[in-house]
């Protein structure tokens, strides 16, 4: 402790080289943090996806429909404790820049099959009481400053009522929290009865079915019997944990992860060779002052640790403002305005960027600690 | 009689340059006594410098023996000469050498951080060497503000707070003026006189050389000559 007084002072020597180097290790963090939440973003619903839920779709693609009296045929399946369906909606609020996912569902069967989603019971009631009602999750509410107890129209794309007409207007009886800040709270749920009725194609077809298995342990198992069960048939499915579902939902868009990390990589390396560069340098002029310590009977090892120390204090400092910085960047909300409905950054993310932190000190003070612990007194002091 | 401090016996110092062996001390036979104040002259390239970093502990000797206090420090390592050092040695450089960052009182406060001294042990031992330089008043300064001579008194102050066994001066008054330099022999003097501290000056200065108790010329690396003050 007591050797700080002796390190702190050393920031002063060339401030504004100290400041700058703090900087471009903030703008690294910041990058990180923001970077950090669109990644989260991408993989949305991967980590929260529930172990012991599936998901059945069409075998060729996600937009084919399934007949709805699969359902029955799943939860007879063994080890199928639940099952329910949803479908893609796909319309529009007021202009498509307004993206956001809507599904009709049958409340009590999804809400039970989320119990991440709470939904006030109040709500839920009169959700089931009303058969144009329709749930949003917070995100969406507050983007459009919905409130209960609102008419939402919405365009519809493909489809279509009975009567040709493509309005179709909603009663919002609810809004739904998230139980956690990863749950997605972006969806505008209503009830697949109205649908059903209402629409001007596809009756008796749904988009994709939900399983809850009884033991997460045999979903792979139970997978694999669903699909066997509609194997032949005109609709036969895919099966796979929600997990996998969402991850292969987001790389249609490209592997957002890999570039993401890609990109952090040589943020990272960059800042790397800056802040070593500083330290060694920092070191280069120091070499007569390390001497007088030598000579004075500090030994190679305590020379060592302050000069990593020193280092690590640096990106200490600006690994802190960054991630700080980072983090409020993120707690403003989704930028794109409704394209990232999770955006949040995970504690595991924060405590990722503190461990880069650290090793961004050590690694970048290393060389220039093991140049300063190599140096002899004598040496140092001759190069006056 | 005096008791002898430092012994050096069949000393040897050997550089290694590409292929070439280069003597810098040869045989060298030498004997500091307690409360000395030796003056070690000698031109350029004689071996003088070397002699004092093997007395410093800062290097150590090819071959021969090195005692100091009764120990053998020539056989020590890098690690229990930083710690023998920081006990027993002071260091007066030519240039200072204080750091640049660190107020007057927080450079001689230095080699106490090396000690088990509390912060307040430690700043009534550096106040008081402060004071034995008379540079109490300048003591919350920084190097930059301080002129060569109180830059070199902060500098002794720094070489004698942990009240070493040793103090070895590398040209002490190379970079001041003949009135400061006084000054500052006047008060190496002084510790050596009063303290009874034992100091070992290298110095190219005549002048310089004639404050301390003995003088010895060396070329080539050997000693060629002794005169008592």
């Amino acid at each position: 402790m007591r050797f700080v007084r002796l390190i702190l002072p050393n920031f002063k020597r060339h401030k504004t080289r100290t400041l700058l180097t703090i900087l471009s290790i903030v703008v690294a963090f910041v990058l990180f943090a923001y970077l950090g939440a669109i990644r989260t973003a991408f993989s949305f619903g991967v980590s929260m996806a529930g172990a012991d839920r599936l998901i059945v779709r069409h075998k060729v693609s996600l937009i084919q429909l399934l007949p709805q009296s699969y359902e029955a045929d799943i939860e007879r399946i063994s080890g199928v404790a639940d099952a329910t369906h949803a479908t893609w909606f796909g319309g529009i609020y007021q202009e498509p820049k307004n993206f956001f996912a809507q599904m009709p569902v049958k409340p009590e069967e999804f809400m039970k099959m989320y119990p991440e989603f709470l939904l006030p019971p109040e709500q839920y009631q009169t959700w089931m009481k009303t058969r144009t009602g329709a749930v949003v999750g917070r995100i969406t509410a507050d983007r459009f400053g919905w409130k209960v107890g609102d008419k939402i129209p919405i365009q519809a794309t493909f489809w279509t009522r009975k009567d040709g007409g493509k309005l179709w207007t909603f009663d919002l009886v609810g809004i739904y929290e998230g139980k956690t800040k990863e749950v997605d709270t972006s969806i505008f749920l209503f009830r697949h009865d109205y649908f059903d009725e209402a629409r001007g194609g596809g009756e008796g077809l749904v988009g994709w079915y939900y399983i809850r298995v009884a033991d997460p342990k045999n979903a792979e198992v139970i997978a694999k019997q669903v699909d066997d069960a509609f194997a032949n048939s005109p609709a036969e499915t895919k099966t796979e944990t929600e997990g996998a579902f969402v991850r292969g939902f987001a790389e249609q868009a490209g592997n957002i992860g890999a570039i993401v990390m890609f990109i952090l990589t040589a943020v990272f390396i960059t800042i790397l060779l800056v802040a070593g560069n500083t330290m060694a340098q920092s070191v280069r002029e120091r070499i007569s002052e390390l001497g007088v310590l030598k000579a004075i009977g500090f030994t190679d090892g305590q020379v060592l640790a302050m000069v990593l120390i020193e280092g690590v204090l640096v990106a200490l400092v600006g690994g802190a403002i960054g991630l700080g910085l980072g983090w409020w960047a993120v707690s403003l909300g989704d930028p794109t305005k409704g394209a990232l409905p999770v955006f949040t950054l995970p504690p595991r993310e924060l405590i990722t960027g503190a461990i880069l932190v650290l090793l961004l000190g050590i690694i970048s003070g290393l060389l220039p600690a093991l140049q300063a612990m190599r140096l002899s007194a004598v040496d140092a002091l001759r190069r006056e | 009689m005096a008791n002898p401090l430092v012994q050096l016996s069949n000393v040897e110092k050997v550089f290694r340059r590409g292929s070439e062996d280069i003597h810098v001390l040869r045989n060298l036979d030498l004997v500091i006594d307690e409360g000395e104040f030796l003056a070690l002259m000698g031109p350029s390239g004689s071996g003088k410098s070397t002699l004092l970093n093997l007395l410093a502990g800062l290097d150590r000797p090819t071959n021969g023996a090195l005692t100091v206090a009764g120990k053998r420090i020539d056989s020590l390592s890098r690690r229990e000469l930083a710690h023998w050092r920081a006990r027993h040695v002071g260091f007066v450089f030519q240039f200072y050498n204080l750091l640049p960052v660190l107020s007057a009182e927080r450079n001689v406060e230095l080699p106490l951080l090396l000690t088990d001294l509390s912060r307040s042990e430690r700043k009534k031992h550096v106040m008081n060497a402060l004071e034995i330089v008379g540079l109490t008043h300048r003591a919350k300064h920084t190097p930059r503000t301080l002129s060569g001579g109180e830059q070199q008194r902060v500098g002794i102050a720094r070489a004698i707070v942990t009240d070493p066994t040793l103090i070895l001066a590398d040209e002490p008054t190379g970079d001041l003026d003949r009135k400061t330099g006084d000054a500052i022999l006047d008060l190496l003097q002084s510790l050596n006189r009063q303290q009874h501290k034992t100091i070992v000056m290298v110095t190219h200065d005549p002048h310089a050389a004639t404050h301390a108790s003995r003088q010895l010329h060396m070329v080539d690396g050997q000693l060629s000559s002794e005169m008592a003050a």
